[in-house]
């Protein structure tokens, strides 16, 4: 970064602090960074590490009990920590806005979207006329179709992508010289969300706003910004070009955080995923040395009682760390494995499917219309295979989870067979020994665990019901099997809400686990978590697949996570399966046109170029599903495919385009395979 | 569960939450307040100083003095003692009328919370209809019904008038807590429907109950006091609180304030304490 500049924004050694039950608990340390004019700088870290807090320090706008206990905030050359409140108001209509993580509650739901934006415009001075005209503008400027009848929507009558563009509208219409994203797309799909980076690496280029930009995600962070910060525990242990950090990480945290995500090509009958062992510090926790010291492979005596300083890697990369020189090389970090392996006893394709549904549908009643979410869901899953299931918010996934574990019943005609055997419609109908053989992993931990029930009644309750234990025998085995996801026997007997989320998530895996079960669907088990959690997460489940033989319907957005997992993988959209096949296939091609979009807006973290297939237009919705094929007016290969009219007004069968790939697509598999090379 | 361990968790999180209490002045204003009558009505036998009933003919509506704190009434008899005794009927009616709507309404707000559909829309258009009665009204009809007022008629009624806002709170909890995947998980494991209802989701709509049991008897405390005033409360002539203010308010008017006044206070203390308490609670458990 040129020095003659004047940076936007630059934090000197900031220190803030919380006061919780009346005492100070540091949550940043000494952090210092600066953003040049037009730049986007990206802070990356896991959950608490401070992320948000530094946004929020940045702009003055930290909660009641936070405050500012060192170092100074400086924006365009003028220390903003001690300015008055009128200053920091005037500051935050002219010069710095915020874009939030949450769009929906972002934007006023009493207020039509129009007035909202153009309230940001009158308060810059615009007359009321002026004021809408430009609201207009700004709507079309963030590529908004249709602005005029946007303009009289409330907020819930919007999209979350739309609703996000709405929200950076607003932010824009001051001109500010800096923007501050808080994970603006975590909420959003794969496809939106490739669209609002898009849309945000647009509008930098027109406007040269200035970003500070925060996310989990590392490959978001790659994509969108020039230069990186790592935060862990409220300090800043690495920072540089994003280039350099992704190529070259000096922190072994870095390191580690690179080293856990499941990315391109790995899966887990070859490759187990790296951990960062430990859990990060609680909140405000004190220290000698370095922060980061209990959890490194690398710490020595120095790092526990010594603060290590920001060493100088490459030109302006420096990480803070004494041991920087061997951080790259450092050893990996993957958890013993307590039992051989028996992935090669079996063979994955085997013949007699453990679990086969065929001409699955569900219809839901919404507001008195009918809305088909499932439409003929049919496939099979073997026994101890993973099948994932792939797709965008309102695509089905969870649906076709509850009807397989009878908590929906299907319309007449669809058909769920464990094993050779016909399973009753609803829940209630089935057997102790079918209930107990298929199991769920829901996605948030804080919800599937009865907060007012101890972990160990838990899980107790769960074998006493459905192995029919007697109580004690099954509270010796819930501890068994808590010990077995390695949970601590000290932590047993606790409620859930004193275990963190990995922790959480682990005892409701337990709890899947507790009936012997043949399949356990896992709806999004790591969404929540943060990426070394994730990891750890992850080789426990396979551990358990290949122990027990057990089989997994594997549901996630996240496509490396699904493409490390599953040995075969259902595309869905809008309750279709558009593509099935194995891992390989899927992700290989020749792909599905909507996979292929699908694929092409996932940011990865190995920084290869590749083009986007956008997705034009919104999920249309299912009660009013387009003719024809369902992708058609949204599909990236039907122009100029030659079969416009057949996608248009037939709707595709699923066809096995090679062996063991079926797909529902009117394009021939080898026009797809010539188009997508 | 039987781990000790458990307990102790539970008492932490007991603690925890008190601790955020005593730190709250309106409930330690209120919980004293509550605290003495909860005292007097125990301890009544040691802290009167003459038989409630005991009428001294020497001296009839005396003014309060150092013999009689509170002064006398028209027949001779100690208001202090006779507000003492009080105490404790006023409470235990008022607790077991209250306990008696919280029980019922509690119920019947589980079952429509969870089952929701028919019998949900049913039941609390029922309840809907009750709760347009006024209470006076429904307390004249069944004293008129059944020909005398009684402790238990009063116990009945202002727990059957409760029974709809109780259900209701409590419904409102269940809704929210039934669409939580515990449930689902319950069921994952064959469990039958009064088992989610009063071990699973009961327990997590606790806190509101207890808040909604708090503010029901603060309401009972003014409906017993009412209905004793209106003579359609209590038997005639016992020593409660509304059933005193009843006998002697017209006496205000030649300048005997001290056998209206007394008990007057009693009641409206009480209720603001409890009044003070639950919306402590309300803040505490962020309801």
């Amino acid at each position: 970064m040129s020095t003659t500049q004047t940076p936007t924004l630059e934090l000197r050694n900031l220190e803030v602090a919380y006061t919780v039950r009346g005492i100070d608990r540091q949550v940043l340390r000494d952090v210092s960074l600066s953003i040049a004019p037009g730049e986007a700088y990206g802070l990356v870290g896991e959950s608490g590490c401070g992320k948000s807090t530094a946004a929020f320090a940045a702009m003055r706008y930290l909660p009641r009990n936070g405050k500012i206990t060192g170092g100074s905030i400086i924006f365009e050359g003028k220390d903003i920590v001690d300015i008055g409140e009128t200053d920091v108001a005037q500051l935050r209509c002219s010069a710095i806005s915020m874009v939030y993580q949450n769009p929906a509650t972002a934007l006023n739901p009493t207020i039509r979207i129009g007035k909202q934006i153009a309230e940001v415009f009158e308060l810059n001075g615009a007359s009321k006329s002026d004021a809408m005209k430009l609201a207009q503008e700004s709507l079309v400027k963030v590529q908004i179709a249709d602005p005029e009848r946007v303009m009289r929507r409330y907020a819930h009558q919007l999209s979350g992508g739309m609703a996000q563009r709405v929200v950076i509208a607003m932010a824009l219409a001051s001109n500010p010289r800096l923007l501050v994203m808080d994970e603006p797309t975590t909420g959003l799909d794969a496809t939106v969300e490739a669209e609002v980076l898009d849309l945000v690496r647009e509008l930098r280029r027109d406007t040269g706003t200035a970003v500070l930009f925060i996310s989990h995600n590392l490959g978001v962070i790659r994509n969108m910004c020039d230069r990186v910060g790592v935060l862990y525990a409220g300090a800043l242990v690495e920072q540089g070009a994003t280039t350099e950090i992704f190529k070259n990480p000096s922190h072994p945290y870095t390191v580690g955080l690179l080293r856990c995500i499941p990315r391109g090509g790995l899966h887990k009958s070859t490759d187990r995923l790296d951990t960062i062992p430990g859990t990060p510090p609680a909140l405000g926790t004190k220290y000698e040395g370095c922060v980061f010291a209990s959890r490194c492979s690398l710490a020595d005596d120095k790092c526990q009682t010594e603060l290590p300083q920001m060493v100088q890697i490459n030109g302006e990369h420096v990480a803070r760390c004494f041991h920087s020189d061997k951080a790259s090389s450092m050893p990996r970090s993957i958890e013993q494995i307590e039992y051989a392996s028996q992935a090669d006893v079996r063979s994955v394709h085997n013949d007699d499917a453990l679990l086969s549904i065929s001409h699955l549908s569900k219809i839901f009643t919404q507001d008195g219309h009918k809305v088909r979410v499932i439409n003929d869901v049919s496939f099979n899953l073997g026994f101890g295979e993973t099948l994932g299931l792939v797709g965008e918010s309102g695509s089905g996934k969870t649906t076709i989870a509850k009807l397989l574990l009878g908590l929906v019943s299907p319309e007449e005609g669809g058909v769920v067979t464990l094993d050779g055997k016909g399973l009753a419609q609803t829940l209630n109908r089935r057997d102790v020994s079918d209930v107990g053989a298929m199991q769920i992993v829901f996605q948030n931990p804080d919800q599937a665990l009865n907060r007012r029930h101890s972990v160990t009644r838990i899980i107790s309750r769960a074998v006493e019901r459905l192995r029919g234990f007697s109580v004690d025998d099954s509270v010796v085995r819930a501890h068994e099997l808590l010990t077995g996801m390695r949970v601590d026997a000290s932590l047993h007997s606790v409620r859930p809400v004193q275990l963190s989320g990995g922790l959480k998530q682990r005892v409701a895996i337990a709890r899947a686990f507790a009936g012997a079960p043949q399949i356990v669907v896992c709806d999004e088990p790591t969404s929540a978590l943060d990426v070394s959690v994730q990891a750890a997460i992850l080789n426990l489940l396979v551990d358990l697949q290949k122990k027990d033989n057990t089989s997994f319907i594997f549901i996630s957005h996240d496509l490396g996570v699904v493409r490390y997992i599953s040995d075969r993988i259902a595309v869905l959209y809008l309750g279709r399966v558009v593509e099935f096949g194995t891992s390989q296939r899927v992700f290989n091609g020749p792909f599905h046109p909507y996979t292929e979009a699908l694929l092409s807006s996932v940011p990865n973290i190995d920084g290869s170029i590749r083009k986007r297939i956008p997705l034009t237009g919104v999920v249309p919705s299912p009660s009013n599903p387009p003719s024809g094929c369902v992708l058609n007016p949204r599909c990236p290969r039907k122009a100029g495919s030659g079969y416009e009219t057949l996608c248009e007004t037939e709707e595709p069968n699923l066809t096995e385009v090679e062996p063991g790939h079926f797909m529902r697509c009117h394009i021939p598999v080898a026009n797809l395979k010539q188009l997508q090379n | 569960m039987k781990d000790s361990t458990n307990s102790d968790a539970k008492k932490v999180v007991l603690a925890e939450r008190l601790a955020v209490l005593k730190k709250n002045k309106a409930f330690v204003v209120g919980a004293s307040i509550l605290g003495f009558w909860i005292f007097c009505s125990i301890f009544s036998k040691f802290m009167v100083r003459f038989d409630q009933d005991a009428m001294d003919f020497e001296s009839i509506n005396s003014p309060p003095s150092l013999k009689y704190w509170f002064g006398t009434d028209s027949t001779g008899r100690d208001v202090y003692s006779r507000v003492i005794i009080g105490a404790r009927i006023i409470m235990v009616i008022s607790f077991v009328a209250t306990a008696l709507g919280a029980f019922v309404g509690a119920s019947l707000g589980l079952i429509a919370g969870y089952l929701k559909g028919k019998f949900d829309m049913v039941l609390m258009r029922i309840l809907e209809a009750i709760s347009a009665i006024p209470v006076i009204i429904i307390a004249l009809l069944a004293v008129a019904a059944i020909g005398r007022s009684s402790t238990v008629i009063t116990v009945l009624i202002i727990g059957f008038i409760f029974t709809p806002n109780v259900a209701r709170t409590v419904r409102a909890a269940v809704l929210g807590e039934s669409e939580l995947e515990y449930v689902a998980a319950a069921k994952l494991r064959t469990e039958k429907t009064a088992h989610i209802l009063f071990r699973e989701i009961l327990p997590n709509v606790l806190p509101t109950l207890i808040v909604e049991f708090t503010v029901r008897l603060g309401y009972a405390i003014f409906a017993v006091a009412t209905l004793s005033f209106l003579g359609v409360g209590l038997e005639a002539g016992s020593p409660d609180w509304g059933t005193q203010v009843a006998d002697t308010w017209d006496k205000i008017f030649t300048n005997i304030w001290w056998p209206t006044l007394f008990p007057a206070i009693a009641i409206a203390s009480v209720a603001v304490s409890i009044n003070l308490i639950s919306d402590a609670l309300l803040e505490v458990f962020e309801l």
